[in-house]
């Protein structure tokens, strides 16, 4: 069993609201970080992920539950005493220290000397590529490069963990997908376990080991990219993560196997082969298709086209079920042909492989 | 017209007559005063037009013994002049540093009723207001008299009428100037800054030392120029709460120009206040501009 660096226990915190009354932010939470890990914290705005965070970082006091950290109970520790860093969201540099004085800070505070921190400010700026740029202020360098300080003044005492709060969300498109690639490294290069924040599903997906699916206060579900993506736990997790066609009906059994019956009518075939009771089919928009493929093994829904739009790599059609069901299944755009005689007619046949079909049993957790 | 001589109307009309007004009546009475600080005193007022070094030999030790005599009662003035203006505004910092602190954390309608209350003072007469504290301080005041009932105290103690009166009036009075450049510096701190030291390992002395001091020095600085120098120079406290028998610069040059009509001795005195501001202030400016200079320096 990996070594975990942080473990939260049963880990609670309502806040007051002004107007009265309270709000859950934290509704019993259980979370290991394991060594080396690159954890990502996902869910919707106010589903709890930031003040987790805080919890962690020691500037949220929990109501109730334990913190661990690298085997020590930090619960009532001050945030100056964890062994912990945050890279703040606006990043936090300090505007009236230089760029050098700002990635030292920890070090001239723990009273580190000053020719080895000198030596340890340059390998912290040289580790995210700001070489030589130690003598300039905060306000003088690119959102990108203030990001970078940000990182640098984070990991240069060597903490056991780094929390990373939306640290991508100010930058463009571009430099965001350039930053994923050089923190997954990072994280790698320096053996740190990351705890990353964000509400952005692509950056969770694309760069954690497990993803932490957030929302009133309880963890949904805590996996691999992948499980998180095609075998959600729940409807939220499957209707927050990507796109999805789900159909909450009961499971029938027939000889020519099962199928899920929605109470409009609507019956979505899968390989089940317990006697659940109701259940949710998760159909996925590319799990579709208009080709029939292997005819004997693919099942099949009717549908009515409302809409096509061309995003480039793939077609969007927008359809609706005899039943009136909202479905959107994406088409690869090598498929133009077959698109274009389904969108005149109207009308297309939407092919699925009913093992492929995954069902959810699971309710949302709730705190 | 070019663009550049409609720009130079524009200019002309909009500072014109604020110009036109400083020059006329601020500039101007500068100059007769600093000219007038040169000149001898006239035997029933006025001034000699000859050139007349000893109105500042009285005060600085040069004086021609034959007319007027060194005093150093003028330098003690002074040098006293400087303590409590110099303690007032040390008063007035340890008053408002930490309440801007409390006050920029309270929610918005309690944040905009303290204000309200801060500013209050400038509604009601000076005056009124000082006359209050001489109600207060006085032997048979509020003060001196629940001490004397409680039997603390088996006669009134001198409270009005000192220096410590003088400085509780200017305190008093200075409150608001030193708060609102405080206020403005602290409520814009950005406290993820804070958070963020205290994330690297520093404990609350070492951020406040490192982080909240130095990013609301400007406001600390800014409050401190705008009441030392007015207290420096001023005369309306001294005058209720000093008596006769505490004075200030203020008050002696007051005297200088309407009783003793000695006016370039009066003018003498007023330079000196004025060279001691100034010389202030170029330490302020000569801060202001490394500050700024920073970041030229390392672009």
């Amino acid at each position: 069993m990996p070594e975990s660096i942080v473990r939260l226990e049963g880990a609670r915190k309502a806040f007051p609201l002004p107007e009265g009354g309270v709000v859950t932010a934290l509704g019993g939470i259980d979370l290991e970080v394991e060594k080396n890990e690159f954890l990502t914290l996902l869910g919707p705005s106010g589903c709890g992920k930031t003040t987790l965070l805080h919890a962690i970082s020691g500037f949220v006091e929990l109501d109730s539950g334990r913190i661990h950290v690298d085997g020590q109970d930090v619960t009532d520790w001050p945030p100056h005493k964890r062994p912990v860093n945050t890279v703040f969201q606006n990043y936090a540099l300090f505007p009236h220290m230089s760029v050098a004085e700002n990635v030292g800070y920890a070090l001239s505070i723990a009273g580190t000397g000053r020719q080895e921190r000198t030596k340890r400010v340059d390998s912290a700026l040289a580790m995210v590529g700001l070489k030589g740029l130690g003598n300039r202020l905060p306000r003088q360098l690119s959102g990108g490069q203030q990001q970078r300080v940000a990182l640098a003044r984070a990991i240069i005492a060597r903490p056991k963990l780094l929390l990373l709060d939306e640290p991508l969300s100010a930058l463009d498109k571009n430099l965001r997908a350039a930053m994923r690639i050089e923190l997954k490294n990072l994280q790698h290069e320096l053996g740190i376990s990351f705890v990353f924040v964000t509400h952005d599903q692509e950056e969770a997906l694309t760069m954690s080991n497990r993803v932490a699916v957030l929302n009133g206060g309880v963890v949904q579900q805590i996996d691999t990219s992948d499980k998180i993506y095609n075998k959600p736990v729940n409807t939220f997790v499957a209707s927050f993560i990507g796109a999805s066609n789900l159909f909450e009906g009961r499971l029938e059994h027939s000889a020519a196997g099962a199928k899920v019956v929605t109470a409009e009518g609507d019956a979505i075939h899968c390989a089940a082969t317990r006697k659940t009771e109701p259940v949710t089919a998760l159909i996925r928009p590319e799990q579709f298709s208009l080709a029939t493929a292997n005819p004997a093994r693919e099942a099949s829904l009717d549908v009515e086209i409302d809409q096509v739009v061309f995003v480039g790599s793939v077609f969007e059609l927008y359809c609706h079920s005899a039943s009136g069901r909202k479905i959107i299944a994406t088409v690869p755009a090598s498929e133009a042909a077959a698109v274009n005689t389904a969108s005149q007619k109207k009308k297309a046949r939407l092919g699925y492989d009913p093992a492929a079909v995954h069902l959810i049993t699971t309710k949302d957790a709730e705190p | 017209m070019t663009r550049v001589g409609r720009r130079i109307a524009e200019l002309s009309i909009l500072l014109g007559p604020v110009t036109l007004f400083l020059a006329v009546f601020f500039l101007g009475p500068l100059i007769i005063m600093m000219i007038y600080s040169w000149l001898a005193p006239g035997l029933y007022g006025g001034v000699e037009w000859q050139f007349y070094p000893h109105n500042f030999g009285r005060i600085l030790g040069f004086a021609d013994p034959a007319f007027e005599e060194f005093d150093p009662v003028y330098l003690s003035i002074f040098f006293r002049s400087l303590k409590i203006a110099l303690i007032t505004t040390f008063c007035t910092l340890l008053v408002c540093y930490p309440a801007a602190f409390q006050i920029a954390r309270l929610p918005d309608r309690w944040k905009a009723f303290c204000l309200f209350l801060i500013t209050l003072p400038f509604f009601t007469s000076l005056i009124v207001r000082l006359f209050i504290w001489v109600l207060i301080l006085r032997p048979t005041g509020i003060i001196n008299g629940l001490f004397l009932w409680t039997g603390l105290i088996g006669k009134p103690i001198e409270l009005i009428y000192t220096d410590g009166a003088i400085i509780i009036g200017m305190v008093y009075i200075f409150i608001p100037f030193m708060f609102m450049p405080i206020y403005a510096s602290v409520e814009k701190l950005d406290w993820s800054l804070v958070r963020a030291s205290q994330d690297l390992g520093a404990n609350g002395f070492n951020t406040f030392l490192r982080i909240i001091l130095p990013l609301t020095m400007p406001g600390i600085i800014g409050g401190m120029i705008i009441v030392f120098i007015p207290a420096l120079g001023n005369f309306i406290v001294p005058a209720v709460l000093g008596g006769a028998k505490v004075l200030m610069m203020g008050n002696l040059i007051e005297q200088q120009f309407l009783y003793a009509r000695n006016w370039p001795f009066g003018a003498a005195l007023a330079m000196l206040v004025m060279t001691a501001v100034l010389v202030l202030l170029w330490f302020y400016v000569r801060y202001e501009m490394r500050r700024g200079g920073d970041a030229a320096v390392t672009r």
